[in-house]
């Protein structure tokens, strides 16, 4: 059976949502991610249209990665809607990651809104066995 | 009555240019139109990539989010009042001893055909694909712009 490809189903952004309220008004979405792994590294890739490379941050502090883009594309205000499909905002998301990461070498690059982070990892990781004592 | 009151509703701390009844009005409107597409303006056709359009009196503004294209990927033409963006979104493989935790980014076929809103000079038409939007700017056609009239008294 040969595979055909299919059309891109055009979908909703997905609203970040947060306890903890926005200091700067706006939307926040969830960008869309690949992730996956080899023995070497663990790579995120991540749709943030609209985003340029200096709006981008990257952060890791306690396993959890955070990556945050904030669009620079703004619609003037001369312009008015004639048809609005899409909702633009920040991007925002986050990863708590179970191996240990070579923090120096994270590389991360941005080409035509997707991000790619990839984040090497430290030799590998050793479970440590607990030893309970009785008594 | 229905509108009122989910104007009022608490929906969360985030209020951007969009009402939440005009998002829910968008919603409905796919509902009611299927994925189809080709409808006319009020609602959306729910195909991919959704557009934006907007306009000033000089110019109608086309942009759409598709990120991660090449431009010889990306076809835009212009045929009457009737704006078509076609190509192909690849995500390349990675290396076969890659174990996948998420895929949730999307490759295939772009297909999307839409109405202007005015006539506009296919002559000048312009494309321009930037940080994943691609943006047309497609200036009205003379008649189709809007003409001050004196008024006498």
């Amino acid at each position: 059976m040969a595979t055909q490809t299919q059309d891109i189903q055009a979908r909703d952004k997905r609203e970040v949502k947060s306890d903890a309220e926005q200091t700067i008004p706006g939307r926040v979405f969830s960008p869309n991610v690949d992730i996956f792994e080899d023995d070497q590294a663990l790579t995120i890739v991540a749709d943030m249209p609209g985003v340029p490379s200096e709006n981008v941050a990257i952060d890791l502090r306690n396993d959890v990665l955070s990556l945050s883009g904030v669009p620079s594309v703004s619609v003037p205000e001369k312009e008015e809607y004639v048809l609005q499909e899409y909702d633009t905002g920040k991007y925002f998301r986050q990863f708590t990651l179970s191996e240990v990461i070579d923090q120096e070498h994270i590389e991360a690059k941005l080409n035509n809104g997707v991000l790619r982070v990839t984040l090497p990892k430290v030799g590998p990781a050793k479970p440590r066995k607990i030893e309970i004592t009785e008594g | 009555m229905i509108i009122r009151r989910l104007e009022n509703w608490p929906f969360d701390g985030f209020s951007g240019g969009v009402s939440e009844v005009e998002r829910l009005r968008r919603d409905l409107g796919r509902l009611l139109n299927g994925r189809t597409g080709g409808n006319g303006w009020d609602f959306p056709a729910g195909v991919f990539p959704l557009m934006n359009v907007s306009q000033d009196s000089e110019n109608v503004y086309v942009r759409a989010e598709i990120p991660g294209m090449l431009l010889d990927q990306l076809d835009v033409s212009v045929t009457g009042r009737s704006l078509t963006v076609t190509g192909e979104r690849a995500i390349p493989d990675e290396h076969s001893n890659v174990r996948y935790h998420r895929k949730e980014r999307e490759a295939g076929k772009i297909r999307r055909q839409l109405a202007l809103p005015t006539d506009v000079d296919n002559e000048r038409v312009q494309a321009k694909y930037q940080h994943g939007i691609l943006m047309v700017v497609l200036p009205k056609s003379e008649k189709a712009k809007p003409k001050k009239i004196a008024i006498s008294g």
